[in-house]
């Protein structure tokens, strides 16, 4: 009787002890093995190494592929893992990564737009600063000043741009464009005469997308740029910044204007479905950052002869940036590892093998042209000479919680062309601008 | 450590008070206890005392404002809106299930041919994801460049003749009747765009519907029925007035399970519309994963937060207190 009495007690204290046993596992796994490489290994005796981005459509996932396969020859043993999240413009990307951030386990180096959203990263502790990196590795030297101006903040560098989109292009279906005689049309005027000489012929003047939820706000803001200039357009993200001026409800007219000549399905279609619209020559134009180059690409497609570019209406002779960069993680499990990386970012041979297939152009002055295919070298021309001024939506020229509400404003606006509506939310929004 | 303390607890068990089955039942439920009690309560607190800090941006900042946050998300057209589509969400998708899964269960409780194949059928649904029912769904309900180059369900319809039945689906913007009302900065009706979301949750969630008043109906003893029909009633009058009332139990229990997943519902909608278009299908689900880590705006993010718990709350504990009741009763 007793010793089953001290049977179960046994019993008791063994599951006990499992469930404890269980319940504290998760926690302690991850200080035990964090130290157990970085202090004293070099990179190039093995470890692992987690990069963290959001490419994972036909061109980009390509180019991060390429710079992979330079990493593992340099870094022979290191095992890469590829941590990525679908979805344009890192939208899911950037939720996974805040909830591992809070939770105190950082990829070694994640994909971050240089500008605003930088640094909320930064106020937060989440970042390692990289200025004596850069010195050491000679990027200073080679990255121009426009860009080291927007990853620089509190007299720190904070990430290594790999590379310069462009957001303001209008890309569109030749074949369509001489078929009836058109040429791409270069201010918003002519982009409406060209848009209706298409709907006359029963196809979709401009493809719009919607369900990746930024696709409007995009559109948006080559219209805002169209209208207000490359000197005024900066200033509407500046703190305290003006919407109650006229030239808003202005570009939201045009922006309905412009909606009305696209599909209706716009809120079923992502960006990318867009781009196909007019691959298909279901569609003549879509306006979309450079990384529709990409896609094309990927798709098989050939530049000047399946689509042509040209700068968004009214967009002439101002280049719309926004750059992809990576930085050190506070904490990153593998911080040697994550240099070489960030130096493999950096280098004249990384940004060659990434931006050709990714369908950008190099963050340095010093890349080799011949690399690049025609549209690229036309983007690599535009952007040294070109007026530059930075993409709200993709966190170039303002903080997260504008873009939330900017992007909420205009994703409503699309749905039910309110002007007065976009108009009243825009204001609203420009409360985040901080 | 916690087994130092589990060790040490071991005298206690010699005292008068605690005989040995309760310091083991003691024992036994320690650790599941203290599990929900710091991994549910300890942060439903959390987020109720974040609720009423200031936190924006990705430190975290603990001054408290009150109830600001709710003030400022509750006079948000955005939220609104949310509220709006929750509530038709809600009522479309309970009544269509309870209705449908009714009905299947009347129907294969009448003893047809296959009927554990249509059982199958009805309920195979609910083994998927909601994320592969919205994925999935969302193809079908694509309009395309409807009506002459349309994708998926119009596609369909097309093909066989039926092209006049062609619809905006998902994309359609119209909320009917769309009242304003002055002071709320969004419009009352039904967001049409909701119906196709609700098709598919209804699609998932019926035939789980179906097997409770299947088994509610299997254990309605024959005896009354055949009392029944021995005083004359007809079929339609057992149906109403035996068989309708005895499963009152189970409706009241599919409508706590079901609404309580139509309330917190997020997985179907991010999926098939991402809320879009517009607003028009974002439910408070959508909202708080948005302000919280897109904007950054925690605090607002776990007001909202607290707000679907009331909601669920509203609904869940009228239940648990019926339940206690019915059971002190027997």
């Amino acid at each position: 009787m007793l010793t089953t009495k001290w049977l179960k007690l046994f019993g008791v204290f063994s599951i006990l002890a499992l469930a404890l046993a269980a319940c504290g596992a998760p926690a302690p796994s991850q200080p035990t093995a964090a130290p157990a490489q970085p202090t004293t290994a070099p990179a190039q005796t093995g470890g692992k190494l987690e990069i963290f981005s959001w490419w994972t459509n036909a061109g980009e996932a390509d180019g991060l592929n390429a710079m992979f396969e330079l990493y593992k020859q340099q870094n022979p043993g290191v095992e890469i893992i590829n941590a990525t999240v679908a979805g344009g413009a890192g939208t899911n990307a950037k939720t996974v990564l805040k909830t591992r951030l809070q939770g105190g386990q950082p990829p070694d180096s994640w994909q971050v737009h240089a500008g605003k959203e930088l640094t909320s990263y930064v106020d937060a502790g989440q970042m390692v600063p990289l200025t004596q990196f850069f010195k050491e590795q000679g990027f200073d030297k080679v990255m121009p000043p426009k860009l080291l101006e927007q990853i620089t903040y509190k007299g720190e560098i904070w990430s290594v741009p790999v590379n310069i989109h462009r957001s303001n292009v209008l890309w569109y279906n030749i074949k369509i464009f001489q078929e009836n005689g058109l040429t791409p049309p270069k201010t918003i005027d002519d982009f409406f005469k060209v848009a209706e000489a298409l709907k006359a012929k029963g196809i979709i003047p401009l493809a719009v997308g919607g369900k990746d939820r930024f696709e409007t706000p995009h559109l948006f803001e080559s219209v805002l740029l169209a209208v207000f200039g490359p000197e005024d357009y900066p200033k509407l993200f500046q703190p305290g910044a003006d919407w109650s001026d006229p030239r808003v409800r202005q570009a939201a007219e045009i922006a309905k204007r412009m909606l009305e000549y696209s599909n209706s399905d716009r809120s079923s279609l992502g960006w990318a479905d867009a781009a196909q619209l007019v691959l298909d020559g279901k569609a003549a134009m879509t306006i979309m950052g450079d990384w529709a180059h990409g896609y094309f690409i990927g798709k098989g497609a050939k530049v000047g002869v399946d689509y042509g570019y040209a700068p968004a209406p009214g967009n002439e002779g101002v280049f719309m940036w926004l750059s992809d960069s990576f930085g050190l993680a506070k904490g990153a499990p593998n911080p040697e590892q994550a240099k070489a990386w960030l130096a493999l970012c950096g280098s004249r041979e990384g940004q060659d093998a990434f931006n050709p297939k990714k369908g950008s152009i190099p963050a340095r002055t010093d890349a080799d042209v011949s690399l690049y295919d025609e549209y690229l070298q036309y983007s690599i021309k535009a952007f040294s000479s070109e007026k530059l001024v930075p993409s709200v939506v993709h966190g170039a020229a303002a903080p997260e919680a504008y873009m939330t509400e900017y992007g909420n404003a205009l994703n409503v606006f699309a749905s039910d062309l309110d002007v007065d509506a976009v108009v009243e939310a825009l204001k609203d929004a420009a409360k985040d601008l901080k | 450590m916690q087994q130092a303390e589990t060790l040490s607890a071991r005298p206690a068990r010699r005292v008068r008070w605690m005989n040995r089955d309760r310091a083991i039942a003691l024992l036994m439920i320690a650790p599941s206890a203290l599990a929900i009690a710091v991994f549910v309560y300890g942060f439903i607190g959390w987020t109720a005392y974040i609720s009423m800090t200031d936190w924006r941006g990705l430190a975290i900042s603990t001054s408290f404002v009150g109830f600001d946050n709710y003030l400022t998300i509750f006079s948000t057209g955005r939220f609104q809106t949310n509220i709006r589509n929750l509530i038709v969400f809600t009522l479309f998708f309970l009544a269509s299930c309870l209705v449908i899964g009714l009905l299947l269960a009347v129907l294969v409780d009448a003893r047809i041919r296959f009927e554990g194949f249509f059982r199958s059928v009805y309920i195979f649904p609910m083994a998927l994801s909601f994320i592969v029912t919205g994925v999935v769904w969302q193809w079908l309900f694509a309009p395309g460049n409807w009506p002459n180059d349309p994708t998926g369900i119009n596609l369909l319809f097309k093909q066989s003749g039926l092209g006049f039945l062609q619809a905006a689906w998902t994309t359609d913007t119209n909320v009917v009747p769309g009242w304003r009302i002055e002071g709320l900065r969004t419009r009352i009706g039904i967001p049409m765009a909701m119906i196709p979301v609700v098709v598919a949750a209804v699609w998932q969630m019926s035939g789980f519907v179906m097997a409770m008043y299947l088994a509610g109906l299997r254990g309605i003893p024959d005896e009354i029925k055949e009392a029944a029909r021995v005083d004359g009633a007809t079929e339609w009058q057992v149906f109403r007035h035996i068989t309708l009332p005895m499963l009152q139990p189970i409706t009241l229990s599919a409508v706590i399970i079901l609404g309580h997943i139509s309330l917190k519902i997020f997985d179907l909608i991010i999926t098939m519309t991402g809320g879009a278009p517009g607003n028009n299908t974002e439910v408070p689900g959508l909202y708080m994963y948005e302000i919280t880590f897109k904007a950054n705006k925690f605090a607002e993010g776990a007001a909202v937060a607290m707000v679907m718990l009331v909601v669920v709350a509203l609904l869940v504990v009228p239940y648990l207190i019926y339940n206690r009741r019915t059971e002190v009763e027997r």
